[in-house]
């Protein structure tokens, strides 16, 4: 990727300059909240207390994570086991997601099935329609489908997702067809060449998707609110509400847990980045 | 190697293997069943939660059913009820547009125009991740940051630098006066508006040819916005339509920051949307009918929207 360096502005102008300026402090100004967030997280008792606010910690100290982990340790659901939540019907809808979006859009691409090509359209007109407008509907499928109150209600109903449906399909239909046909002369079934082919060739697309697929899941309260009742199944988005609030005291609190929740999104997407941003740049297969 | 669906298509384009008539049960083989045995979970996971929903909550819509007692079917009162006598429904309405005209285009321009931008600086990974990272954070997490920054009493920190600075006498109740909750909103969203669609159109110009602006140079483009608007702005049109339309469903569906900032029910009203109205009937008080009658309008309002984006930045024609 070195090699396609922009050459735009190669020339050093003060116009350059100013938007560089511009640039880095839009970028600050974009962080600050999480930076405040991060801040907040490791500041003192004294210093949530401060008057007048202070925005830079002086004395941090990790009180704040030790008292959410502890005061909630006291109550009947350790702050942990909404963690495990999280991250089990995450990783779940996520693994999902991808095996059935992916097989799906290959499948109305490539295979020449009945019927396909007009389903993918109604696919394409269904990113219009917004999730909590069908959330009635949804809800007493689950309900029947006794769900209620159960991982699998964060989880099946996350699946069919027409956005990465059609994600994949754009990646998929630039894998040329003499591609899949010479696999299948090589005698490979459609199972095999789904997996030794198009999964590889799309693999951009799905580190794309789990990122995707992760924020929304991870952040999702929508869900949870609704679907499931009993306390110790609840997830984290849901438990940062109760706790912040608590008020000022708890505000310590409070940020420690955001921080602890927001923490790994971001991770996950630095860790992802360049193959996100690269998605659609493996451009050897455009027709 | 010819199955059904293609057959018609395959024959006019030269170079392809010529076809040989198999026969339809000849060309149902093994390879086809394998296919809709691969389409199976998506079809089947599609039609039970997106497709089978919006019909239901058109039937819904026409019922009065709130799970205890049974259905009952009254044509279409609930919309009447909706337009003529929910005062509040009118309300959310309003907010609903007031924030989905603002935040919903300008979101979508902004993360156009930033893209753009940091396609073309160095450390472009750097800046699309400040860029980027306020998104990956979910609204109601945040929300405790924002409150406490946004705090009316002492410790809210904006209200401390605004008074310093001069610009106020006293402490504004960002969170509490209605006149500012949908505005503070509607800041704080554009915050977060450079989501996917900003990643998708960094990744779009990314993959815009080279040889594409050289050839433009040839042709006579003279400035930047010239190839802004003959070369960078076409090539990205299918980009463009995917982002218009999540900016606009995102814009419509908002509920979730206005319970993060506001609360529920908001002070006076003022941050409730459709969505909520919705939230409401549905999950508050089980009025599922009244409540699907409001999902059923949201999604119409989508759909249509949706069709005027798609004529807008079709590149079906190129």
């Amino acid at each position: 990727m070195r090699k396609r360096k922009r050459k735009y502005f190669r020339r050093v102008t003060p116009g350059l300059v100013l938007l560089y300026i511009v640039m880095i402090l839009l970028a600050v100004f974009m962080a600050l909240p999480l930076i405040y967030l991060v801040v907040t997280a490791f500041k003192p008792l004294d210093e949530l207390l401060l008057f007048p606010p202070r925005f830079f910690v002086k004395k941090p100290t990790l009180q704040n994570f030790s008292s959410l982990l502890g005061t909630l340790d006291s109550k009947v659901v350790p702050f942990t086991r909404y963690l495990f939540n999280s991250v089990v019907t995450t990783v779940c809808s996520v693994a999902g997601t991808v095996l059935v979006c992916s097989m799906g859009a290959y499948s109305a691409q490539k295979l020449h099935l009945r019927g396909m090509k007009a389903f993918s359209r109604i696919v394409v007109y269904a990113l219009m329609y917004s999730a909590p407008a069908s959330q009635i509907p949804i809800y007493l499928i689950v309900s029947k489908a006794g769900m209620l109150d159960n991982y699998l209600s964060l989880i099946i109903p996350k699946f069919a997702i027409p956005m990465y449906f059609f994600l994949y399909q754009q990646f998929v239909s630039q894998i040329p067809d003499e591609l899949l046909d010479s696999a299948k002369l090589d005698g490979c079934g459609t199972f095999a060449t789904f997996r030794r082919i198009v999964l590889p060739l799309t693999k951009s697309a799905t580190s794309t998707i789990i990122v995707f697929s992760f924020i929304a899941n991870w952040n999702d309260s929508f869900g949870p609110m609704i679907y499931i009742t009993s306390q110790a199944k609840k997830t984290l988005p849901i438990v940062l509400r109760s706790i912040a609030d608590g008020g000022i005291a708890r505000m310590g609190a409070a940020a420690a847990a955001t921080f602890l929740t927001t923490a790994p999104v971001i991770l996950i997407y630095v860790f992802m980045q360049s193959r996100v941003l690269q998605t659609m740049e493996y451009s050897g297969i455009k027709g | 190697m010819n199955t059904p669906g293609a057959t018609g298509r395959t024959g006019t384009v030269p170079g392809r293997v010529p076809k040989i008539r198999h026969g339809f049960f000849n060309t149902f083989r093994k390879d086809t069943a394998e296919g809709y045995l691969m389409a199976a979970p998506f079809v089947i996971l599609f039609i039970v939660f997106v497709v089978v929903p919006v019909i239901w909550s058109l039937v819904l819509s026409l019922t009065s059913y709130n799970i205890i007692q049974p259905m009952k079917f009254i044509g279409l009162e609930n919309f009447k009820e909706l337009f003529t006598n929910d005062d509040l429904f009118i309300k959310a309405v309003k907010n609903t547009f007031s924030y989905a005209v603002v935040a919903g285009p300008l979101g979508f321009i902004a993360s156009f125009l930033f893209a753009w931008i940091i396609n073309q600086l160095k450390f472009r990974n750097s800046f699309a991740l400040a860029f980027y990272a306020p998104s990956l954070t979910s609204g109601l997490a945040m929300s405790v940051v924002w409150l406490y920054l946004f705090s009316s009493d002492r410790y809210g920190l904006i209200n401390d630098i605004l008074i310093q600075l001069g610009f106020l006498s006293e402490p504004v109740q960002w969170t509490k006066d209605p006149k500012y909750i949908m505005k503070l909103i509607i800041f704080i969203s554009l915050w977060t508006s450079m989501g996917t669609g900003f990643l998708t159109n960094l990744a779009g110009l990314n993959n815009i040819p080279k040889d594409m602006y050289e050839a433009g140079k040839i042709d006579g483009i003279r400035n930047k916005f010239q190839e802004l608007w003959y070369i960078t702005l076409p090539s990205v049109k299918p980009q463009l339509l995917f982002n218009s339309i999540m900016a606009m469903v995102g814009a419509l569906g908002v509920f979730d920051i206005t319970v993060g900032i506001a609360g529920f029910p908001s002070p006076d009203y003022a941050a409730h949307t459709m969505v909520g109205h919705m939230y409401d009937y549905a999950f508050l008080r089980f009025e599922l009918g009244y409540a699907s009658a409001i999902s059923f309008l949201l999604f119409v309002l989508n759909f249509g929207l949706g069709r005027i984006l798609m004529k807008i930045f079709s590149s079906k024609d190129e």
